[in-house]
Protein backbone atom coordinates (compact mmCIF):
# COMPACT_ATOMS: atom_id res chain seq x y z
CA UNK A 1 0.00 0.00 0.00
CA UNK A 2 1.26 3.44 -0.87
CA UNK A 3 1.45 5.61 2.23
CA UNK A 4 2.20 9.12 1.06
CA UNK A 5 1.15 11.41 -1.74
CA UNK A 6 3.91 13.65 -2.97
CA UNK A 7 3.08 17.30 -3.54
CA UNK A 8 4.84 20.24 -5.17
CA UNK A 9 5.14 23.89 -4.31
CA UNK A 10 5.68 25.60 -7.67
CA UNK A 11 6.51 28.95 -6.05
CA UNK A 12 9.18 27.61 -3.73
CA UNK A 13 12.11 28.04 -6.11
CA UNK A 14 13.45 24.66 -4.94
CA UNK A 15 14.28 22.18 -7.71
CA UNK A 16 11.43 19.72 -8.13
CA UNK A 17 13.48 16.58 -7.50
CA UNK A 18 14.74 18.12 -4.26
CA UNK A 19 11.20 18.92 -3.20
CA UNK A 20 10.36 15.25 -3.62
CA UNK A 21 13.49 14.19 -1.71
CA UNK A 22 12.67 16.60 1.12
CA UNK A 23 9.09 15.39 1.36
CA UNK A 24 10.10 11.77 1.67
CA UNK A 25 12.71 12.68 4.27
CA UNK A 26 10.21 14.77 6.20
CA UNK A 27 7.80 11.82 6.21
CA UNK A 28 10.63 9.58 7.43
CA UNK A 29 11.54 12.04 10.18
CA UNK A 30 7.97 12.34 11.36
CA UNK A 31 7.42 8.61 11.28
CA UNK A 32 4.76 8.84 8.56
CA UNK A 33 6.93 6.53 6.46
CA UNK A 34 8.42 3.47 8.10
CA UNK A 35 10.83 0.80 6.94
CA UNK A 36 9.06 -1.56 4.55
CA UNK A 37 6.58 1.06 3.34
CA UNK A 38 6.30 1.53 -0.38
CA UNK A 39 6.82 4.84 -2.14
CA UNK A 40 4.43 5.65 -4.98
CA UNK A 41 5.69 4.24 -8.27
CA UNK A 42 7.23 6.65 -10.75
CA UNK A 43 4.21 6.24 -12.99
CA UNK A 44 1.85 7.05 -10.13
CA UNK A 45 3.76 10.20 -9.22
CA UNK A 46 3.90 11.23 -12.87
CA UNK A 47 0.18 10.69 -13.39
CA UNK A 48 -0.55 12.53 -10.16
CA UNK A 49 1.68 15.57 -10.55
CA UNK A 50 2.09 15.70 -14.36
CA UNK A 51 5.87 15.93 -14.06
CA UNK A 52 8.78 14.42 -15.93
CA UNK A 53 9.48 10.79 -14.92
CA UNK A 54 13.21 11.51 -15.04
CA UNK A 55 12.69 14.00 -12.20
CA UNK A 56 10.99 11.40 -10.01
CA UNK A 57 13.67 8.87 -10.92
CA UNK A 58 16.34 11.39 -9.96
CA UNK A 59 14.71 11.97 -6.57
CA UNK A 60 14.39 8.24 -5.90
CA UNK A 61 17.99 7.65 -7.00
CA UNK A 62 19.12 10.30 -4.54
CA UNK A 63 17.13 8.64 -1.74
CA UNK A 64 18.60 5.29 -2.72
CA UNK A 65 22.10 6.76 -2.75
CA UNK A 66 21.55 7.88 0.83
CA UNK A 67 20.45 4.37 1.75
CA UNK A 68 16.95 5.46 2.71
CA UNK A 69 15.05 3.49 0.08
CA UNK A 70 15.71 0.58 -2.25
CA UNK A 71 14.16 -0.31 -5.57
CA UNK A 72 12.96 -3.85 -6.12
CA UNK A 73 12.65 -4.73 -9.79
CA UNK A 74 9.06 -5.07 -10.88
CA UNK A 75 7.76 -4.30 -7.40
CA UNK A 76 8.56 -0.70 -6.62
CA UNK A 77 10.58 1.36 -4.21
CA UNK A 78 10.61 0.58 -0.50
CA UNK A 79 11.76 2.40 2.61
CA UNK A 80 14.92 0.87 4.07
CA UNK A 81 15.36 2.86 7.22
CA UNK A 82 13.78 5.71 9.11
CA UNK A 83 15.36 9.07 9.55
CA UNK A 84 15.76 11.65 12.23
CA UNK A 85 18.91 12.98 13.76
CA UNK A 86 19.22 12.18 17.44
CA UNK A 87 16.46 10.61 19.47
CA UNK A 88 12.89 11.75 19.86
CA UNK A 89 13.53 12.97 23.41
CA UNK A 90 16.11 15.41 21.99
CA UNK A 91 13.53 16.67 19.53
CA UNK A 92 11.29 17.62 22.42
CA UNK A 93 14.10 19.53 24.09
CA UNK A 94 15.02 21.37 20.86
CA UNK A 95 11.43 22.21 20.31
CA UNK A 96 11.26 23.73 23.79
CA UNK A 97 14.41 25.79 23.07
CA UNK A 98 12.94 27.02 19.83
CA UNK A 99 9.67 27.95 21.52
CA UNK A 100 11.67 29.95 24.07
CA UNK A 101 13.50 31.70 21.21
CA UNK A 102 10.21 32.55 19.52
CA UNK A 103 8.85 34.01 22.77
CA UNK A 104 11.97 36.13 23.14
CA UNK A 105 11.69 37.45 19.59
CA UNK A 106 8.04 38.28 20.10
CA UNK A 107 8.78 40.20 23.25
CA UNK A 108 11.44 42.10 21.30
CA UNK A 109 8.75 43.11 18.78
CA UNK A 110 9.63 40.76 15.89
CA UNK A 111 6.70 39.50 13.85
CA UNK A 112 6.14 36.16 12.14
CA UNK A 113 8.00 37.12 8.97
CA UNK A 114 10.91 38.70 10.84
CA UNK A 115 11.43 35.48 12.72
CA UNK A 116 11.11 33.34 9.61
CA UNK A 117 13.69 35.49 7.82
CA UNK A 118 16.04 35.33 10.78
CA UNK A 119 15.70 31.58 11.18
CA UNK A 120 16.14 30.91 7.46
CA UNK A 121 19.17 33.15 7.26
CA UNK A 122 20.86 31.45 10.25
CA UNK A 123 20.04 28.07 8.76
CA UNK A 124 21.43 29.10 5.37
CA UNK A 125 24.60 30.47 6.98
CA UNK A 126 25.17 27.25 8.85
CA UNK A 127 24.60 25.23 5.66
CA UNK A 128 27.12 27.45 3.88
CA UNK A 129 29.67 26.81 6.63
CA UNK A 130 29.10 23.09 6.14
CA UNK A 131 29.77 23.41 2.42
CA UNK A 132 32.76 25.71 2.78
CA UNK B 1 21.39 -1.45 -10.78
CA UNK B 2 18.05 -2.58 -9.53
CA UNK B 3 14.65 -1.08 -9.22
CA UNK B 4 12.34 0.80 -11.47
CA UNK B 5 14.28 4.03 -11.26
CA UNK B 6 17.75 3.03 -12.29
CA UNK B 7 19.06 4.73 -15.42
CA UNK B 8 16.89 5.15 -18.51
CA UNK B 9 16.90 2.17 -20.85
CA UNK B 10 18.51 3.89 -23.78
CA UNK B 11 21.91 5.39 -23.65
CA UNK B 12 23.51 7.40 -26.36
CA UNK B 13 22.24 10.15 -28.53
CA UNK B 14 18.68 10.53 -29.76
CA UNK B 15 19.20 13.50 -32.03
CA UNK B 16 22.32 15.05 -33.42
CA UNK B 17 22.48 18.03 -35.76
CA UNK B 18 25.75 19.09 -37.34
CA UNK B 19 26.03 22.41 -39.14
CA UNK B 20 22.38 22.07 -40.05
CA UNK B 21 21.02 24.88 -42.22
CA UNK B 22 17.92 25.46 -44.28
CA UNK B 23 17.28 28.19 -46.82
CA UNK B 24 13.87 29.00 -48.26
CA UNK B 25 14.38 31.02 -51.43
CA UNK B 26 16.65 33.81 -50.30
CA UNK B 27 16.15 33.48 -46.54
CA UNK B 28 17.97 31.28 -44.06
CA UNK B 29 15.39 29.77 -41.71
CA UNK B 30 18.10 27.92 -39.83
CA UNK B 31 21.83 28.57 -39.80
CA UNK B 32 24.75 26.46 -38.64
CA UNK B 33 22.73 24.55 -36.10
CA UNK B 34 24.72 22.01 -34.12
CA UNK B 35 23.41 20.23 -31.08
CA UNK B 36 23.18 16.83 -29.53
CA UNK B 37 20.36 15.49 -27.38
CA UNK B 38 20.75 12.39 -25.21
CA UNK B 39 18.15 9.64 -25.48
CA UNK B 40 15.38 9.49 -22.89
CA UNK B 41 15.04 13.24 -22.56
CA UNK B 42 11.99 15.44 -22.80
CA UNK B 43 13.25 18.40 -24.75
CA UNK B 44 11.68 21.85 -24.82
CA UNK B 45 12.38 23.74 -28.00
CA UNK B 46 11.62 27.40 -27.46
CA UNK B 47 12.17 30.59 -29.39
CA UNK B 48 10.27 33.51 -30.87
CA UNK B 49 8.16 33.22 -34.00
CA UNK B 50 10.33 32.76 -37.06
CA UNK B 51 13.26 31.47 -35.00
CA UNK B 52 13.35 28.26 -37.04
CA UNK B 53 11.63 25.89 -34.60
CA UNK B 54 9.27 24.27 -37.10
CA UNK B 55 12.03 24.11 -39.68
CA UNK B 56 14.29 22.34 -37.21
CA UNK B 57 11.59 19.84 -36.25
CA UNK B 58 10.71 19.13 -39.89
CA UNK B 59 14.35 18.55 -40.72
CA UNK B 60 14.68 16.24 -37.72
CA UNK B 61 11.86 13.98 -38.93
CA UNK B 62 12.88 14.12 -42.58
CA UNK B 63 9.89 16.06 -43.90
CA UNK B 64 12.17 18.58 -45.56
CA UNK B 65 15.75 18.38 -46.72
CA UNK B 66 18.63 20.38 -45.32
CA UNK B 67 20.38 22.96 -47.47
CA UNK B 68 23.58 22.29 -45.54
CA UNK B 69 24.70 20.01 -42.75
CA UNK B 70 23.06 16.87 -41.47
CA UNK B 71 20.82 15.50 -38.79
CA UNK B 72 20.98 12.02 -37.33
CA UNK B 73 18.38 10.24 -35.26
CA UNK B 74 19.73 7.43 -33.08
CA UNK B 75 22.90 7.60 -35.11
CA UNK B 76 21.28 7.22 -38.53
CA UNK B 77 20.99 9.95 -41.14
CA UNK B 78 17.35 11.01 -41.30
CA UNK B 79 15.05 9.87 -44.08
CA UNK B 80 17.14 7.15 -45.68
CA UNK B 81 15.60 3.96 -44.37
CA UNK B 82 11.94 3.13 -43.76
CA UNK B 83 12.86 1.16 -40.64
CA UNK B 84 14.57 4.23 -39.20
CA UNK B 85 11.50 6.29 -40.00
CA UNK B 86 9.30 3.90 -38.03
CA UNK B 87 11.20 4.84 -34.87
CA UNK B 88 10.03 8.43 -35.15
CA UNK B 89 6.57 9.94 -34.75
CA UNK B 90 5.76 13.50 -35.71
CA UNK B 91 2.80 15.47 -34.45
CA UNK B 92 2.32 18.53 -36.62
CA UNK B 93 0.76 21.72 -35.36
CA UNK B 94 -2.42 21.18 -37.38
CA UNK B 95 -3.39 17.91 -35.70
CA UNK B 96 -3.30 15.08 -38.24
CA UNK B 97 -6.86 13.94 -37.65
CA UNK B 98 -9.83 13.41 -39.96
CA UNK B 99 -12.96 15.11 -38.64
CA UNK B 100 -15.26 12.67 -40.41
CA UNK B 101 -13.60 9.62 -38.85
CA UNK B 102 -14.71 8.18 -35.55
CA UNK B 103 -12.03 7.73 -32.91
CA UNK B 104 -12.11 3.96 -33.55
CA UNK B 105 -11.55 4.58 -37.27
CA UNK B 106 -8.58 6.80 -36.45
CA UNK B 107 -7.09 3.89 -34.52
CA UNK B 108 -7.73 1.48 -37.40
CA UNK B 109 -6.05 3.97 -39.72
CA UNK B 110 -3.05 4.19 -37.39
CA UNK B 111 -2.79 0.40 -37.22
CA UNK B 112 -2.81 0.12 -41.04
CA UNK B 113 -0.01 2.63 -41.44
CA UNK B 114 2.27 1.63 -38.60
CA UNK B 115 3.93 -1.78 -38.29
CA UNK B 116 4.71 -1.38 -34.58
CA UNK B 117 1.20 -0.19 -33.68
CA UNK B 118 0.19 -0.88 -30.06
CA UNK B 119 -3.60 -1.08 -30.18
CA UNK B 120 -3.98 -2.11 -26.54
CA UNK B 121 -2.02 0.94 -25.43
CA UNK B 122 -4.15 3.24 -27.59
CA UNK B 123 -7.43 1.82 -26.32
CA UNK B 124 -6.32 1.88 -22.70
CA UNK B 125 -5.22 5.51 -22.95
CA UNK B 126 -8.49 6.59 -24.55
CA UNK B 127 -10.49 4.68 -21.93
CA UNK B 128 -8.54 6.37 -19.14
CA UNK B 129 -9.32 9.71 -20.75
CA UNK B 130 -13.02 8.86 -21.15
CA UNK B 131 -12.90 9.50 -24.88
CA UNK B 132 -15.68 7.54 -26.62
CA UNK B 133 -14.41 5.43 -29.52
CA UNK B 134 -17.60 5.85 -31.53
CA UNK B 135 -17.62 9.64 -31.48
CA UNK B 136 -16.62 11.47 -34.67
CA UNK B 137 -13.32 13.27 -34.24
CA UNK B 138 -14.89 16.54 -35.42
CA UNK B 139 -17.32 16.42 -32.50
CA UNK B 140 -14.68 16.12 -29.79
CA UNK B 141 -13.46 19.12 -27.82
CA UNK B 142 -10.12 20.70 -28.76
CA UNK B 143 -8.49 19.08 -25.75
CA UNK B 144 -9.90 15.65 -26.63
CA UNK B 145 -8.76 15.99 -30.25
CA UNK B 146 -5.27 16.80 -29.00
CA UNK B 147 -5.42 13.70 -26.78
CA UNK B 148 -6.49 11.50 -29.71
CA UNK B 149 -3.67 12.88 -31.87
CA UNK B 150 -1.19 12.27 -29.04
CA UNK B 151 -2.56 8.75 -28.52
CA UNK B 152 -2.15 7.91 -32.21
CA UNK B 153 1.43 9.18 -32.08
CA UNK B 154 2.26 7.26 -28.88
CA UNK B 155 0.60 4.02 -30.09
CA UNK B 156 3.07 4.00 -32.95
CA UNK B 157 5.56 3.19 -30.14
CA UNK B 158 8.19 5.57 -31.43
CA UNK B 159 11.60 5.92 -29.83
CA UNK B 160 11.46 9.60 -30.67
CA UNK B 161 8.29 11.67 -30.57
CA UNK B 162 8.52 15.10 -32.16
CA UNK B 163 5.71 17.59 -31.57
CA UNK B 164 5.30 21.03 -33.08
CA UNK B 165 3.42 23.29 -30.66
CA UNK B 166 1.27 20.52 -29.14
CA UNK B 167 -0.18 22.97 -26.62
CA UNK B 168 -1.19 25.72 -29.03
CA UNK B 169 -4.87 26.68 -28.98
CA UNK B 170 -5.61 24.66 -25.86
CA UNK B 171 -7.01 26.03 -22.62
CA UNK B 172 -4.93 25.71 -19.43
CA UNK B 173 -6.74 22.59 -18.22
CA UNK B 174 -6.35 20.84 -21.57
CA UNK B 175 -2.67 21.86 -21.69
CA UNK B 176 -2.11 20.36 -18.27
CA UNK B 177 -3.99 17.18 -19.23
CA UNK B 178 -1.93 16.80 -22.40
CA UNK B 179 1.33 17.23 -20.51
CA UNK B 180 0.14 14.74 -17.90
CA UNK B 181 -0.65 12.12 -20.56
CA UNK B 182 2.60 12.83 -22.31
CA UNK B 183 4.55 12.36 -19.07
CA UNK B 184 2.71 9.13 -18.33
CA UNK B 185 3.50 7.88 -21.83
CA UNK B 186 7.17 8.76 -21.31
CA UNK B 187 7.18 6.86 -18.01
CA UNK B 188 5.68 3.81 -19.76
CA UNK B 189 7.72 3.81 -22.95
CA UNK B 190 10.93 5.68 -22.09
CA UNK B 191 10.76 7.41 -25.47
CA UNK B 192 12.62 10.63 -26.21
CA UNK B 193 10.38 13.65 -26.77
CA UNK B 194 11.14 16.92 -28.53
CA UNK B 195 8.39 19.52 -28.39
CA UNK B 196 8.22 23.17 -29.29
CA UNK B 197 6.16 25.61 -27.30
CA UNK B 198 5.55 29.26 -26.70
CA UNK B 199 4.29 28.84 -23.18
CA UNK B 200 7.38 28.28 -21.09
CA UNK B 201 5.42 27.86 -17.85
CA UNK B 202 3.89 24.65 -19.26
CA UNK B 203 7.37 23.22 -19.71
CA UNK B 204 8.38 23.60 -16.09
CA UNK B 205 8.73 20.20 -14.48
CA UNK B 206 7.74 18.43 -17.69
CA UNK B 207 10.81 19.01 -19.83
CA UNK B 208 14.32 18.24 -18.64
CA UNK B 209 16.35 19.57 -21.57
CA UNK B 210 16.15 23.06 -23.02
CA UNK B 211 16.99 24.18 -26.54
CA UNK B 212 16.61 27.88 -27.31
CA UNK B 213 16.53 28.81 -30.97
CA UNK B 214 16.84 32.46 -31.85
CA UNK B 215 17.14 34.02 -35.29
CA UNK B 216 17.80 30.65 -36.85
CA UNK B 217 20.60 29.68 -34.48
CA UNK B 218 20.97 27.55 -31.38
CA UNK B 219 21.44 29.84 -28.44
CA UNK B 220 21.15 27.41 -25.55
CA UNK B 221 21.18 23.64 -25.32
CA UNK B 222 21.47 21.88 -22.00
CA UNK B 223 19.93 20.02 -19.11
CA UNK B 224 17.41 22.27 -17.39
CA UNK B 225 18.45 21.46 -13.81
CA UNK B 226 22.03 22.21 -14.72
CA UNK B 227 21.15 25.44 -16.52
CA UNK B 228 19.13 26.62 -13.54
CA UNK B 229 21.85 25.79 -11.06
CA UNK B 230 24.53 27.57 -13.08
CA UNK B 231 22.66 30.85 -13.52
CA UNK B 232 21.95 33.35 -10.74
CA UNK B 233 20.34 36.70 -10.41
CA UNK B 234 22.92 38.93 -8.75
CA UNK B 235 21.88 42.17 -7.17
CA UNK B 236 24.27 44.71 -5.74
CA UNK B 237 25.64 48.23 -5.92
CA UNK B 238 25.80 49.61 -9.46
CA UNK B 239 29.44 50.61 -8.97
CA UNK B 240 30.45 46.95 -8.84
CA UNK B 241 28.42 45.89 -11.88
CA UNK B 242 31.09 46.49 -14.53
CA UNK B 243 33.62 44.49 -12.55
CA UNK B 244 31.18 41.64 -12.20
CA UNK B 245 30.27 41.75 -15.89
CA UNK B 246 33.96 41.55 -16.77
CA UNK B 247 34.36 38.34 -14.76
CA UNK B 248 31.06 36.60 -15.43
CA UNK B 249 28.96 36.20 -18.57
CA UNK B 250 25.96 38.43 -18.05
CA UNK B 251 22.75 37.61 -19.89
CA UNK B 252 20.55 40.41 -18.69
CA UNK B 253 21.65 43.61 -17.10
CA UNK B 254 19.32 46.09 -15.50
CA UNK B 255 20.70 49.06 -13.61
CA UNK B 256 19.32 52.02 -11.74
CA UNK B 257 21.35 54.89 -10.34
CA UNK B 258 22.44 52.81 -7.37
CA UNK B 259 21.44 49.26 -7.93
CA UNK B 260 22.26 46.61 -10.52
CA UNK B 261 20.47 43.31 -11.19
CA UNK B 262 22.42 40.93 -13.39
CA UNK B 263 21.28 37.57 -14.61
CA UNK B 264 24.61 35.86 -14.96
CA UNK B 265 26.04 32.48 -15.82
CA UNK B 266 27.95 31.94 -12.63
CA UNK B 267 28.82 28.30 -13.05
CA UNK B 268 28.21 25.51 -10.57
CA UNK B 269 28.21 25.98 -6.83
CA UNK B 270 27.44 29.13 -4.94
CA UNK B 271 28.97 32.11 -6.72
CA UNK B 272 32.00 33.48 -4.91
CA UNK B 273 30.97 37.00 -4.21
CA UNK B 274 31.73 40.23 -2.57
CA UNK B 275 29.28 40.34 0.39
CA UNK B 276 27.72 43.41 -1.16
CA UNK B 277 26.26 41.15 -3.87
CA UNK B 278 23.22 39.06 -3.21
CA UNK B 279 22.60 35.96 -5.35
CA UNK B 280 19.36 34.14 -5.89
CA UNK B 281 18.32 31.30 -8.12
CA UNK B 282 16.42 31.78 -11.37
CA UNK B 283 13.35 30.10 -12.79
CA UNK B 284 13.08 28.54 -16.23
CA UNK B 285 10.86 31.29 -17.59
CA UNK B 286 13.20 34.00 -16.33
CA UNK B 287 16.17 32.25 -17.88
CA UNK B 288 14.51 31.73 -21.25
CA UNK B 289 13.28 35.33 -21.43
CA UNK B 290 16.71 36.67 -20.56
CA UNK B 291 18.32 34.69 -23.39
CA UNK B 292 15.58 35.50 -25.89
CA UNK B 293 16.03 39.21 -25.22
CA UNK B 294 19.74 38.95 -25.89
CA UNK B 295 20.10 37.03 -29.14
CA UNK B 296 23.73 38.16 -29.29
CA UNK B 297 24.45 36.43 -25.98
CA UNK B 298 25.05 33.30 -28.00
CA UNK B 299 26.18 31.44 -24.93
CA UNK B 300 26.12 27.74 -25.36
CA UNK B 301 26.28 26.45 -21.82
CA UNK B 302 28.14 23.26 -21.52
CA UNK B 303 27.31 20.49 -21.90
CA UNK B 304 26.03 20.90 -25.40
CA UNK B 305 27.15 17.41 -26.24
CA UNK B 306 25.88 14.12 -24.98
CA UNK B 307 27.46 12.62 -21.97
CA UNK B 308 26.84 8.94 -22.02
Amino acid sequence: MVVINLRLDPGSGVATYLQLVHQVKQALRLGVLMPGDQLPTIKEVVADLAINPNTVAKAYRELEREGLVAGRPGLGTFVQRSLGGGVTADHTAHRRDLARWVRGCREAGLDHEDMQALFTSVLTDSLREDIA
Amino acid sequence: MTGEFTAPLQGGTALEATGLAKRYRGTWALRDCSLSIPAGRVVALVGPNGAGKSTFLRLAVGLIEATQGSVRVFGEPVGQRAAALARVAFLAQDKPLYDGFTVAEMLRFGRRLNPGWDDALARQRLAELDIPLRRKVGRLSGGQQAQVALTVAVAKRPDLLVMDEPLANLDPVARHDIMRSLMTAVAETRMTVVLSSHVVSDLNDTCDWLVVLNRGQVQVSGEIDELLSTHHLLSGPVGLADGMAARTPVISDSRTERHAALLARTGTGAPLLDPRWEARGVGLEELVLAYLRRPDAAVLPRPTLTRS
